[in-house]
């Protein structure tokens, strides 16, 4: 009993230890929520286009029944992030092929017209949240947010933050050639 | 003094500021009253660890209004909690539920209690008792005898 004592002192010491040192992980995101919708079925919604472009709305079917998974990118003119981040998305899209869709969160439409004539629109539909009602269907939590959703409509991948810096690119590559939504040969 | 008082009254003004905004507010003070306290058991997903109720985040207000919005519809309580839980997960309330996961946390302050009372009793119980002494051996009878006597003796000279 008395030695089973003397050994709490370094049984404490070694959970706590343990503790620090997995909070000490550099890679470990404290702010980080947990999503509900990874493997679950993409909320219903359905968004007008943005006024005064071209590009159709998006809805929820928008998204099912494509022959490979598709991306799903929340953005808005005001955010910064999505500045850097539209170049890594269009060049996704442009070089290795992915299908691109936007939700427009939260965003005045000439704002949103304008930000994209100057940067160029990667993207195959956007439909515009005015009121962020999507974006609590989604759970977003900020913008820029990007989601990969497969052919019957299941969220397989989110990713928080704007995907910009080798780090983020190589893992949306990853989640991106998982998922299968790169064409063939692409991607590599 | 009279002048330090109002300053010190006006410094406080800014805590009475609230992040619910009049626009936002239902004109049902019963309902109003639920979407408030529904609210301060909604954490917010930008500002975390603070409620929904006292956040000024945009998402933070959009959820006051969803909550509103489901309860004029009609919704109970636990209904519109559900609905915001299937959307962000166990993380959007404060009060995390009990279920097997969340067991350890639920449960390991009550153990830990336990333990220290378990440990820290052992511990002051076992130096409660008094020393029990043994008789000594015949042997070291004999020797104790043996050096008295020789003791003794030597008194006596």
């Amino acid at each position: 009993m008395k030695r089973l004592i003397s050994g709490l002192p370094l049984l404490a010491a070694v959970i706590f230890g343990g503790f620090f040192f997995w909070g000490l992980n550099p890679d470990r995101d404290p702010n980080e929520i947990p999503s509900v919708l990874i493997s679950q079925p993409a909320p219903e919604f359905d968004l007008e286009p943005v006024a005064g472009l071209e590009t159709p709305g998006l809805s929820r079917s928008d998204l099912v029944g494509k022959e490979r998974p598709v991306v799903v990118n929340v953005f808005a003119s005001w955010c910064v992030p999505c500045r850097a981040e539209h170049a890594v998305l269009t060049r996704f899209a442009e070089r290795d092929g992915i299908r691109l869709f936007g939700i427009n969160y939260k965003d005045k439409p000439e704002d949103a017209v304008r930000w994209l004539n100057d940067l160029g629109n990667p993207y195959e539909r956007i439909g515009s949240d005015l009121s962020g009602r999507a974006g609590i269907e989604w759970g977003l939590s900020g913008v820029p947010e990007t989601f990969i959703v497969d052919g019957d409509g299941i969220v397989l991948f989110r990713y928080v933050g704007p995907v910009v810096g080798p780090d983020a690119v190589e893992r949306f590559t990853e989640a991106l050639k998982q998922a299968g939504a790169l064409p063939n040969g692409a991607g590599s | 003094m009279r002048q330090l008082i109002f300053a010190f009254c006006v410094g406080l003004l800014p805590l009475a500021a609230n992040a619910v905004e009049p626009d936002e507010m239902l004109t049902n003070p019963v309902l109003e009253q639920r979407a408030r306290e529904i609210s301060k058991d909604l954490r917010c997903v930008v500002c975390q660890n603070q409620d929904i109720d006292s956040s000024n985040a945009g998402v933070a207000r959009d959820l006051r209004l969803l909550v509103r919005e489901r309860l004029v519809a009609g919704d109970t309580d636990t209904q519109v909690i559900e609905y915001i839980r299937a959307r962000y997960g166990d993380y959007v309330l404060l009060k995390p539920p009990l279920e097997p996961a969340t067991y350890a946390l639920w449960f390991a302050p009550i153990a830990f209690i336990l333990i220290g009372i378990f440990v820290g009793g052992g511990v002051l119980m076992s130096r409660r008792k008094p020393e029990t002494l043994e008789d000594l051996s015949s042997e070291d009878e004999n020797t104790v005898s043996e050096i008295l006597r020789q003791n003794e003796a030597r008194d006596a000279l």
